[in-house]
């Protein structure tokens, strides 16, 4: 396996009316793990059911009803941290952080402040070819999402559908690490990349199953290495945590209008005050939904309706030796063995399903073939159609067939992409509609020569001019390719044209 | 055959073998006696419907000879459990009409061992209070009076119904939860039995939490064997509650043998407190004296840490009652304010919950709030929480030197007047719990067996404590106390 080596991307600066300056962001992922039930009740999961009806006693937080661990929840967090490379707390547990709002009926989350089940890890975020930052992971902790509450209903009421109330969420918190609005997107994708080649979340922002707090700071060239150096906060701003983004292009958008909104007031000789705020898309502005002042105390204390949470080494082990090949070591990989190229292999190992599908047509076949007929003629259509790789009408059988009779020279690239077609829209067997249709490539030269030899006759002014001016060959080699309908090996009919024409 | 009402567990379940009376003739003597006891005000939701159909029920069952360990046998319910289509609202205002649509699993496992529920018993609001008086169904009156003084006196708390309805023969026994004394203290103050169990042994299930890291339920009973016997009904592995042990339930009553010789029996001397009264002191020394006599050896031993007991308690009670009762909001059930043009999310907490909850209960979740809060949480409730581990070792170490139970007073003084207490410190109301709380702190089974009567003729109880799961043991020495002590007053009937 190749181990690639990458050089780290260029800092963002952003030019103040005084100084340039750079970004500090740090992210606070929650994914909604993927599991049937919910993190502490038997209810389920399922996105879009209808108001209220993924709902258990306990969701409900009924009187007396107690919250029992799901313990496939636990294996999910394992696994993702497992897939970040992190360390696993065999020791976790959880504490209630207080608050009221109508949507968390218990008037408390259940999640994991003091004891998280997962501690250091880290992400290799990839900037193109051969650039990546290496993004630590603080920790990941497990806790229970909220449920809705639905304002715009009634003038005068508020509604609340508790079916998200008690789904597992993981909270995914990186260090200020990423140093730019397109790191931070690159982050989002690279994370969210390995939460679903694992299994562990479906990635799924516009349903918000992945949703990030994003904490921005901004801080004159040269602190953040101080930073670095000593793990010190004070070299850095002051930070300002944007809420609930759940859209990529808007992270990007939201970081940049912040990160400008303090440059602003810090040169203006005020200071940035640590707050919550919120991104407004439609107005391009961020604006401040509570200050530190405001800020909840949300009295977090050790939860006594659950135990201290422990897992054994054993049970991790059988989880480790269980992860399916992660990205980076599959992006190696492709490069190692098929020859491709980073960006060749960046694309086909973007998901696990074009991964596995590259695979299955590259197998005995040429991997850049393969990944050019993948990449270019099949992704191209799909994207056409808005067809997801998992429901091409092209099988990875058929586009091998398709590289197959390119291959044994049965048919040229362009009839290729002719019969690409038919298989894509009318499906079929590639060598049967091949013989059928008649699209096979005549490679008997005495065919050609034949063909060329009536053209010649046929043309003699042609002749005496292509013998002046060797560039009006092309003329006979396309009469050839109209008299034989296209099926023509064009390398066969060069050579013989040039043949003939004594050049 | 009259004044069924009277009879223990045992006693009517030997005659309901034999044959000699039916569920339904018991179940009906105590409706009567229920009916005739409003002056009481122990039952607040009566259930005779339910009870007589039960009551049919095990009659059938015992007559086919498939028999249960408690069938037919009545019962009443502290208001505290989740009893399914039966008001259960804790005697707070703020769950008026709740009516639950499951059961807990305690009441659900009596149900299941036949027994017959009559009602729901008084208690103090969310079991907040050791007097039954911050109920939101008015004070419980305890049979007993002091002579001829016709004084309302108290029955304790919080499982103030469940005791005082015991004690007036209105049911054959009552479930009553403890979180910091509240089953061994009404039962002492009433002159019945009643035990704590190890945290763990019952589930919580479907009971409404006060403390969740202190609260176990128990039976409260006329007798030990009654309390052994229904216990075990109690008692299960529950899978819904992650902090329900794993453990076989022993067969409790077979273990009650009287035989306690060699037992080593400790008396620590942080109990002796300042300002006990002497028939207090007396008693102790006298039921020390009868397990002595019965063939334990007495043990002076130390449990030097008991004095931070109570105000650890008080910081880890509300702490954890603060964000139990946080659930209690107005939006999906119970209470609700009206509210005014204007009023938002914050003026329906507020206005709820203010008008929901009863004045003790507001005390103890601002105390919890104020101790969770930052910059306070390390020095209350982290404080506490180490207290509490050294409570637990204080236990484990004299445990681990042989003591197989502790001997101490139940309560300090016997049942006060209601109304006594009102203008008072709040902190000397929580006195009450001077020598019960260390056992929830603790985890620990705990006994409190009636012993004696003071001069004004008021039952008096001492508390046996155990070692953790080892109810059954605990059991035997109570019941060995039982015997030596020869408890029969009976309160007179003037209501």
């Amino acid at each position: 396996m190749l181990d690639l080596t990458y050089e780290t991307p260029k800092i963002k600066t952003i030019a103040g009316a005084k100084h340039d300056w750079e970004l500090v962001i740090g992210m606070e992922v929650h994914a909604q793990v993927s599991s049937n039930a919910k993190l502490f009740s038997g209810a389920s999961t399922q996105f879009g059911s209808e108001p209220n009806s993924n709902v258990a006693f306990v969701d409900a937080a009924m009187p007396g009803m107690l919250p029992v661990i799901n313990e496939y929840c636990i294996e999910q967090a394992v696994r993702t941290g497992l897939g970040l490379k992190a360390e696993i707390n065999l020791k976790s547990a959880f504490d209630r952080k207080n608050y009221f709002y109508p949507d968390l009926p218990q008037g408390y989350q259940i999640s994991q402040l003091y004891h998280p089940i997962v501690g250091e890890g880290e992400v290799l975020v990839e900037m193109g070819d051969g650039v990546a930052r290496m993004v630590r992971i603080e920790r990941i902790h497990m806790e229970q999402d909220a449920g809705k509450s639905i304002h715009d209903m009634d003038p005068n009421m508020s509604f609340v559908d508790l079916n998200r109330t008690g789904v597992c969420l993981m909270e995914i918190v990186s260090r200020p690490d990423i140093r730019g609005p397109e790191e931070a997107a690159a982050y989002i994708v690279k994370l969210r990349q390995i939460l679903r080649y694992l299994g562990t979340c479906d990635g799924n922002m516009q349903n918000g199953n992945l949703r990030a707090d994003v904490n921005v700071s901004i801080c004159r060239p040269g602190q953040y290495e101080k930073y670095q150096e000593t793990q010190d906060f004070g070299h850095l701003g002051t930070r300002c945590e944007i809420k609930n983004m759940n859209s990529m292009r808007f992270i990007q958008q939201a970081i940049e209008v912040e990160a400008r909104r303090q440059i602003a007031i810090v040169e203006g000789g005020g200071t940035v005050d640590q707050e919550t705020r919120l991104y407004d898309p439609d107005k391009g502005e961020t604006r401040s939904m509570r200050s530190k002042e405001e800020a909840h105390d949300y009295r977090y204390f050790p939860d006594p309706d659950l135990l201290p949470l422990e897992i054994e080494q054993a049970w991790v082990d059988d989880i480790a030796a269980n992860l399916p090949e992660l990205p980076d070591a599959k992006k190696s990989r492709f490069i190692a063995d098929f020859g491709l190229t980073d960006y060749d292999a960046s694309v086909l190992t973007a998901d696990v399903e074009s991964a596995a599908y590259f695979e299955d047509v590259a197998k005995g076949r040429s991997g850049k073939l393969a990944a050019n007929w993948v990449i270019n003629e099949l992704f191209g259509r799909l994207k056409k159609e808005d067809h997801d790789i998992t429901d091409s009408p092209v099988s990875p059988a058929q586009l091998g067939g398709i590289i197959d009779l390119i291959a044994s020279d049965a048919i040229s690239g362009k009839i290729a992409k002719d019969l690409f077609e038919i298989v894509y829209t009318e499906g079929g067997d590639p060598s049967d509609i091949v013989e059928a249709r008649g699209m096979k490539q005549v490679t008997d030269t005495g065919a050609i020569e034949a063909a060329l030899d009536e053209i010649i006759a046929a043309n003699p002014a042609q002749v005496e001019k292509a013998k002046v001016n060797p560039k009006l060959a092309g003329w006979f080699v396309g009469q050839v390719m109209k008299a034989t309908g296209g099926k023509a090996n064009p390398k066969a009919v060069n050579q013989l044209v040039a043949q003939k024409l004594g050049q | 055959m009259s004044d069924l009402n009277k009879l223990g567990l045992a006693e009517a379940r030997d005659l309901l073998r034999k044959g000699e009376t039916t569920s339904v003739e018991l179940t009906e003597s105590c409706l009567s006696a229920i009916d005739a006891a409003d002056a009481l005000n122990a039952f607040v939701h009566k259930t005779p419907e339910i009870a007589l159909e039960r009551a049919k029920a095990a009659d059938a069952r015992i007559a086919e000879g498939d028999a249960p360990a408690m069938c037919g046998l009545p019962i009443g319910i502290k208001d505290l459990f989740c009893t399914k289509g039966v008001d259960s609202q804790a005697a707070s205002r703020i769950l008026k009409g709740f009516k639950p649509e499951y059961e807990s699993t305690v009441s659900q496992n009596l149900v299941d061992a036949g027994a017959v529920m009559l009602g729901k018993l008084n208690m103090d609001e969310f079991a907040m209070g050791s007097s039954n008086e911050t109920s939101v169904y008015g004070d419980v009156v305890n049979p007993w009076r002091r002579g001829d003084d016709e004084a309302a006196l108290t029955p304790g708390g919080s499982s103030g119904g469940s005791a005082s309805a015991v004690a007036a023969d209105l049911c054959l026994a009552a479930t009553g939860t403890d979180t910091g004394g509240s089953i061994r203290q009404p039962a002492a103050f009433t002159g019945i039995t009643g035990i704590k169990p190890t945290y763990g042994r019952c589930s919580r299930w479907g009971v409404v939490a006060f403390a969740s890291s202190l609260d176990q339920a128990g039976p409260m009973t006329k007798n030990v064997r009654d309390a052994a016997i229904m216990l075990e009904a109690m008692c299960s592995h529950d899978l819904k509650d992650s902090t329900s042990a794993d453990l076989a339930v022993p067969n409790f009553e077979a273990m009650l043998t009287g035989d306690i010789k060699g037992k080593k029996i400790g008396i620590p001397k942080e109990y002796r407190m300042d300002g006990m009264p002497g028939e207090i002191e007396k008693l102790w020394s006298e039921g020390a004296e009868m397990l002595k006599a019965a063939g334990a050896e007495i043990v002076d031993i130390s449990l030097p840490h008991t004095k931070y007991a109570l105000p650890a308690y008080y910081v880890i009670a509300p702490a954890e009652a603060s964000s139990n009762l946080a659930r209690y909001d107005g939006v999906r059930y119970g209470h609700r304010a009206t509210l005014e043009a204007g009023d938002g999310i914050t003026e329906m907490y507020e206005k709820t919950r203010a008008e929901g909850f009863g004045p003790e209960v507001q005390r103890r979740v601002m105390i919890g709030t104020y101790v969770l809060s930052a910059g306070f949480y390390d020095a209350y409730y982290n404080r506490a929480r180490r207290v509490r581990t050294l409570i637990k070792k204080d236990f484990e170490d004299v445990f681990a030197a042989g003591i197989d139970a502790i001997l101490t007073p139940a309560t300090p003084s016997a049942a006060f007047g209601l109304g006594e207490m009102t203008d008072a410190d709040p902190v000397q109301m929580y006195l009450n719990d001077v020598f019960t709380v260390t056992v929830n702190l603790a985890g620990l089974p705990g006994i409190a067996v009636p012993a004696g009567v003071d001069k004004q003729g008021l039952p008096l109880g001492l508390q046996l404590i155990g070692r953790p799961w080892e109810e059954g043991d605990l059991l035997n020495t109570a019941y060995a106390l039982e015997a030596s002590a020869g408890f029969v007053a009976k309160p007179s009937k003037w209501w």
